[in-house]
């Protein structure tokens, strides 16, 4: 985690810029690694506003972590990420050196982004709508009616409306997820990060979250999707992502990577998923 | 089809439960017998003395020293082990250094140090030390301050038996690592913390009597000075044994409600799970309902 031997990438403007929409997450030259295992080599990704990736990808080709780094979650070890025009983690002092962030202003980061994990991770100590009233109340200091109105019209967009005091215990897989969305989209972030949104559920219980994604995707959401969905991402990317032992491999609108692909280790991934 | 009949079946023979449970009632009632019908004991004395003023009065030091120093133990256990999961290697070794001092020395000792602490500084700005620490105060801080070094143990073990995504979901979402603690981590480490706070009070009940080397005048003290009179040593044991016996079946009781409300929501196994195994063993409870064939087809 030593931020000295950080190479200064001075932030290379995305070459092909799309001049009308406003650039939401510019990650560029990302590395991490774990011990000595280098898990990021250098992955690039801008995504503007409105526009829905996914990523596909083995296990342990990194795209969880590199979800994980979008938010400071993980604190990258090379390279530099923003997000709405935030360099994550670190401030930028005048002589051009890095200082890592401290906790509040941190904090103040991730408000922009909003996660949903795969395990979902409701407190379990509190009904669905205090769930969702926790950040915007604590964090974004919301007056608690006006963050509970808000709760109720987001819990009426995932469906969930008659579900308000019930504990996640009492909720199916794919209720708890909708809520874990209802309660990322509560702080009003500018981008969604979903880590594999599906996969801890059971097969008839994945169609009622991915539903509510291609919702979000519908009403213009900016979205980074890890997923295994294959047919999802062709539906809902308008860019697919493969990655695989920590760099991107291949990337494209879906009609290319899914469908035309044209590395050797895309086309044997997709053989295995379709 | 004709619903085939329910069974009805006999539980199944359990002859070594009947078996220890034969001997056990034997035993105990030979003991109850044995001290009953000792010649040695009187009892009228017993029952002269169970609500004796200055039993009362020991009786009362005694509750309030124990709520008081838990209260410091646990706020310091709290305070502690928080120190200890920081990222500031400043607190965790502050933390570190009183664990290993407080828990390493014995309680004894601290007390009676606390008690004499005008040997070592006579004077606390410009009052003088023995006037400040009362006996009182040096029983709050030789057991209070021992106590926050257990708990801080008991309270990190809560804190760690939380699931690692609950602190995931609150950073990613803008609370500090504060706020995390307060809202979602320490409600649920309650559940683990518990248990073994209700163990923490029981003990504190009964380790009050320590304070009887520095002349607090609590349960057990006010036992040994009557005594020391009148020479009724077992039964003024007697009778404290039974309002430390009446005070920590009360904590016990107020722990398993506190247990079974922080289990809402969840059915794990609840402490008045044993009472209900009472009542099917004594078949209080046997009934059957008949199965309603239209639900099933």
């Amino acid at each position: 985690m030593s931020s000295s031997n950080l190479p200064t990438t001075a932030a290379t403007e995305s070459a092909a810029g799309t001049p009308e929409k406003t650039v939401i997450v510019d990650a560029q030259q990302v590395c991490k690694r774990f011990g000595g295992n280098l898990v990021l080599r250098g992955v690039n990704m801008t995504v503007h506003e409105g526009e829905v990736v996914c990523i596909l990808g083995p296990s342990g080709s990194g795209k969880s972590t590199f979800l994980r780094c979008l938010n400071g979650l993980e604190t990258i070890d090379a390279g530099r990420v923003d997000v709405d025009g935030q360099f994550i983690g670190y401030e930028q002092l005048p002589d051009g050196r890095l200082r890592e962030l401290q906790a509040k202003p941190l904090a103040k980061q991730r408000m922009e982004t909003g996660m949903v994990f795969q395990q979902f991770n409701l407190y379990p100590n509190m009904k669905v709508l205090d769930n969702i009233t926790l950040a915007p109340i604590k964090a974004r200091g919301v007056p608690a009616r006006e963050a509970k109105a808000d709760a109720r019209r987001l819990l009426k967009l995932v469906g969930l409306q008659d579900k308000e005091d019930a504990y996640p215990k009492q909720l199916s897989g794919g209720q708890q997820q909708r809520v874990a969305i209802a309660r990322a989209l509560a702080m009003k972030p500018k981008v969604m990060l979903f880590d594999e949104p599906t996969s801890a559920l059971d097969p008839e219980l994945v169609g009622e979250v991915l539903n509510v994604i291609k919702e979000l995707a519908a009403n213009g959401m900016t979205m980074i999707v890890v997923t295994h969905e294959i047919g999802f991402a062709r539906d809902v990317a308008d860019r697919v992502i493969f990655m695989a032992d920590g760099v991107i491999v291949e990337e494209g609108p879906p009609s290319q990577v899914i469908d035309h692909p044209t590395h050797e280790r895309t086309r044997n991934f997709l053989a295995r998923h379709l | 089809m004709t619903p085939p009949p329910l069974i009805n079946a006999l539980p199944a023979r359990r002859p070594s439960r009947w078996a220890v449970g034969a001997l056990a009632l034997g035993f105990s009632a030979y003991l109850i017998y044995e001290f009953a019908a000792s010649p040695n004991i009187q009892w009228s004395e017993v029952w002269n003395y169970v609500a004796n003023g200055q039993i009362l009065a020991g009786l009362g030091l005694t509750l309030v020293l124990t709520v008081v120093c838990m209260v410091v133990g646990i706020i310091g256990g709290v305070l502690l082990a928080i120190m200890k999961l920081s990222r500031n290697p400043v607190l965790q070794s502050i933390s570190w250094c009183y664990v290993l001092f407080f828990r390493g020395t014995p309680v004894l000792v601290q007390i009676i140090f606390w008690f004499n602490l005008s040997l070592v500084f006579p004077n606390i700005g410009a009052t003088p030390t023995n006037q400040l620490i009362t006996p009182f105060i040096a029983a709050v801080l030789g057991l209070g301050l021992n106590e926050a070094a257990y708990m801080a143990e008991i309270v990190r073990a809560g804190i760690g038996s939380v699931d690692e995504g609950q602190s995931e979901a609150t950073a990613a979402s803008g609370l500090t690592r504060a706020q995390t603690m307060r809202y979602v981590v320490l409600p649920q480490a309650l559940r683990a913390i518990v248990p073994p706070t209700g163990n923490q009070f029981i003990g504190m009940l009964k380790t009050t009597s320590l304070v009887s080397v520095i002349a607090t005048q609590e349960l057990l003290t006010s036992a040994q000075h009557i005594y020391s009179q009148n020479f009724l040593t077992i039964e003024l044991l007697i009778v404290a044994s039974i309002w430390y016996l009446v005070a920590t079946t009360l904590a016990t009781a107020i722990q398993s409600v506190i247990e079974d409300r922080l289990a809402a929501g969840d059915r794990t196994r609840r402490t008045s799970d044993v009472l209900a195994f009472w009542r099917q063993t004594l078949r209080l409870d046997r009934k059957i309902s008949p199965i309603d064939w239209t639900l099933t087809k």
